[in-house]
C-alpha cells in the first residue's frame, strides 16, 4: 500500500512527462521544445528519486538538465533565430508519423499490458554512496571498473573530435 | 491503491513514441537530436523501473542507465558539433535542403 503522498507525487511526475514531452515535439518554437526537453529531464529525475536510486537522478539533473540542454539551447542560438517558428508540416509527413508513434503505441502497451503481472514495488534501501563507488570501481563480480575507464577513453575521443570537427579552417 | 509496474512503464512509453513522431516529423536537425534524446532517456528509465521491480537489490539496471547517460551526453556534443559545422558550410540546418556532404 502506497502513501498518498507517494500516489500525488506519482501523478505529477507522470503528467508532467506525458505533457512535457508530447509538446517537445510539436513546440513550434524550437528553444521552446528545448525548454520542454528540459521539463521532461527534470520529470525523469523526479521519477528516478521516487524510485529509491538518489543518485542517479542526481546524475540526470547534473548530465543532462546543467550539460545537455545548455548545449542544445547554444547551438540553437547559434544556428537559427530564436523567434522563428518552424514551417507547417506537411499533411503526408504528419500522417506517416502519427501512424508510426500510434502503431508503436499500441504494440508496445498490448504487450505491456497482456506480458507484464501487476508487480508491486518491492521494499529496497536506497544504495549508500559506499556501495555505488565500490560498484563503479571495483573489478570484481558486478563492478564496473572497466566500463568507467571505457567511458572515459569515450570522452577524450568525443572531445577531440568535436574540437576538429567545430573548429574554423 | 498500489502503483504497480506499468504505472511507470506507461508514460516511458508514451515518451518514445512522442520521440519517433518527432524523428519522423520534424525537419530542423536539432529538433530531430531533441527527440532522439527523448527516445534515449525513455529506454533509460525502462531500465530503471526494471532494476527496481524485479531485482531490487542488484545494480545493474542503475549502472546500465549511468554508462547511457554518458555515452548519450558525447553523441549530442558531437552531433551539435557536426550541425555547428553544417550550418557554417551551408547556412541552414534543414536536413531536406542537406544533400551534399562535401565541402
Amino acid at each position: 500500500m502506497d502513501s498518498v503522498g507517494s500516489i500525488i507525487m506519482y501523478v505529477i511526475i507522470a503528467l508532467s512527462i506525458v505533457i512535457f514531452s508530447v509538446l517537445a515535439v510539436t513546440a513550434r518554437k524550437i528553444l521552446r521544445a528545448a525548454t520542454y526537453l528540459l521539463f521532461t529531464l527534470f520529470a525523469t529525475a523526479a521519477l528516478y528519486f521516487q524510485l529509491d536510486y538518489p543518485f542517479l537522478g542526481a546524475v540526470q539533473i547534473a548530465v543532462y538538465a546543467g550539460g545537455i540542454v545548455v548545449l542544445f539551447v547554444f547551438a540553437i542560438l547559434l544556428t537559427s533565430n530564436p523567434g522563428d517558428n518552424s514551417e507547417k508540416l506537411e499533411s503526408k509527413k504528419r500522417v506517416t508519423g502519427l501512424i508510426a508513434a500510434i502503431a508503436m503505441l499500441l504494440a508496445g502497451g498490448y504487450a505491456l499490458c497482456t506480458r507484464c503481472c501487476d508487480l508491486i514495488m518491492p521494499q529496497m534501501d536506497s544504495a549508500t554512496m559506499k556501495t555505488v563507488g565500490e560498484t563503479l570501481m571495483g573489478t570484481g563480480y558486478q563492478q564496473y571498473l572497466l566500463p568507467f575507464e571505457a567511458v572515459s577513453v569515450l570522452l577524450l575521443a568525443c572531445i577531440i573530435g568535436g574540437i576538429v570537427i567545430a573548429r574554423k579552417r | 491503491m498500489n502503483l504497480n509496474i506499468l504505472c511507470y512503464l506507461i508514460p516511458a512509453l508514451i515518451m518514445f513514441c512522442c520521440g519517433v513522431y518527432g524523428f519522423i516529423t520534424r525537419k530542423n536537425m536539432i529538433a530531430i537530436l531533441i527527440s532522439l534524446e527523448l527516445m534515449l532517456n525513455a529506454v533509460d528509465i525502462n531500465f530503471v523501473v526494471f532494476n527496481r521491480f524485479l531485482f531490487p537489490g542488484s545494480m545493474e539496471g542503475m549502472f546500465f542507465t549511468l554508462f547511457a547517460i554518458a555515452i548519450a551526453a558525447a553523441e549530442t556534443a558531437l552531433a551539435i558539433a557536426i550541425i555547428v559545422n553544417i550550418f557554417r558550410v551551408a547556412k541552414n540546418i534543414d536536413v531536406r535542403e542537406i544533400t551534399k556532404m562535401k565541402f
